[in-house]
């Protein structure tokens, strides 16, 4: 139940925005994160849960090492 | 460089003291069953189910609530397609609404405000059952409602917190020796949320996305934090250390803490959310709902949910019980561990 499907925002109106799921567009409450046109946000049960940051392949790289030399 | 071939290579050929590592979420059962991970580790690494599917641990006392509400003539119950089928003492939300009673389906609970407005003499009950990612949906629906001075609309909860089942699982002698920690929920709680656990039990949590490589990353994270009481974060692209706050003031805003009856667990204190007192006026009634009377009394749902048994073990499974006739609540959702091991056996 806790699915949540990543978009990007085109549009932002008070209390929603309007987001782009690959040509489907759908509206999503905002309280819970400040957004602007163009993010890339998760988005579950019809409310943004959080932006979606875009370095993650060079920040899971890093922790691998880390779990690597600690280990 | 670690690649996704060496992790495969090191998960399928790992031959190291055993691993038995538990995945909470039950949006990760799914994934798992899905890409097929459990068939590429090795026999020494093996993955139990748990207890994370919000459906499944949602005692039946509560589903009877929620069709009597629907029964009532003024009255209209909102809820998420997933516990439709549930089965209550003696039938389930979508067969009353079979029989007439007041039953409406949606993706959005602030979907109920459209209703509330059209229909401002009826009384609209939202059925808000969750854990940490979709509580913070209800609070800024709570916020919604006061805003747009709605009255007529009610919640009727049963919200759970992870870590509060975590810590029952290990303190009754759960034998672990590690969590894969559920991606969404983080993205709320963060993933600092599960390190007093860690650190307590000496267990390691590798914070984890839903898609096949996040998942072989984390596990193979894991594999590397044996023993070790910390937490890693493997879904940093919406995971932080400390969550998201406008989501946890939130909550803290309208929900305080409460005990709460889980499907096959009981009654574990302090692992729920209530609304605060200030807010009775919203709640459809949802503190007395504690009991957790089972309709088939041969269903393992609880041992299931709690790693002991796998559904295959249980004697009505794929017999009497089948995702078209469910007895228990496992079989009913399409995360529940029965239905997947169902789906992908
Ligand atoms: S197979 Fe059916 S009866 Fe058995 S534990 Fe799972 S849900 Fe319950």
């Amino acid at each position: 139940m806790c699915v949540a499907y990543p978009g990007t925002v085109i549009k932002v109106q008070p209390h929603t925005a309007t987001v782009d799921f690959s040509g489907n567009r759908v509206e999503a409450r905002t309280g819970l994160v400040d957004v602007a046109v163009g993010d890339r946000v998760l988005v579950h049960a019809g409310c943004i849960l959080q932006k979606v940051s875009e370095n993650e392949a060079a920040e899971l790289e890093a922790l691998m090492e880390e779990v690597k030399a600690d280990a | 460089m670690t690649d996704l071939a060496e992790m495969r290579r090191f998960l399928s050929q790992y031959d190291g003291p055993k691993m038995r590592i538990m995945e909470i979420c039950g949006s990760h059962t799914a994934s798992i069953a899905k890409n097929g991970i459990k068939e590429i580790l090795s026999p020494a690494i093996q993955l139990i189910s748990g207890p994370g599917c919000p459906v499944c641990v949602t005692p039946t006392a509560y589903v009877d609530r929620a069709i009597a509400l629907a029964k009532r003539p003024d009255t209209c119950l909102v809820t998420f397609g997933d516990l439709l089928r549930v089965p209550g003492s003696s039938e389930s939300l979508s067969a009353a609404k079979g029989m007439g009673a007041s039953v409406e389906m949606v993706y959005a609970p602030a979907d109920v405000v459209t209703f509330a407005k059209k229909e401002p003499d009826k009384q609209f009950v939202f059925a808000a059952i969750g854990f940490e990612t979709t509580i913070p949906v209800y609070a800024l629906l709570m916020e919604e409602l006061l805003r747009e001075e709605i009255t007529n609309v009610k919640l009727l909860t049963a919200c759970k917190t992870m870590p509060g089942a975590v810590s029952f699982l290990l303190e009754n002698g759960a034998d672990l020796q590690g969590f894969l920690a559920p991606g969404h929920v983080c993205t709320v709680t963060g993933s600092d949320a599960f390190a007093p656990l860690a650190k307590k039990y000496g267990i390691p949590f590798a914070v984890a996305g839903f898609e096949g490589e996040e998942l072989l990353a984390a596990l193979y994270g894991l594999l590397h934090m044996q023993g070790k009481g910390m937490v890693k974060n493997f879904y940093p692209s919406v995971v932080t250390a400390e969550g998201n706050p406008k989501a946890k003031e939130l909550i803290e805003r309208f929900f305080e803490p409460s005990d709460a009856a889980w499907r096959g667990l009981g009654i574990i204190p302090g692992s729920g959310l209530c609304l605060r007192a200030a807010y009775a006026s919203f709640d459809a009634g949802s503190r007395d709902l504690t009991e957790d009377n089972q309709q088939n009394q041969a269903c393992r749902c609880g041992q299931v949910l709690t790693g002991k048994l796998a559904p295959t073990d249980c004697p009505l499974f794929g017999k009497v019980c089948t995702p078209l006739t469910p007895q228990g609540a496992c079989m009913v959702s399409e995360e529940g561990s029965c239905h997947t091991a169902m789906r992908y056996q």
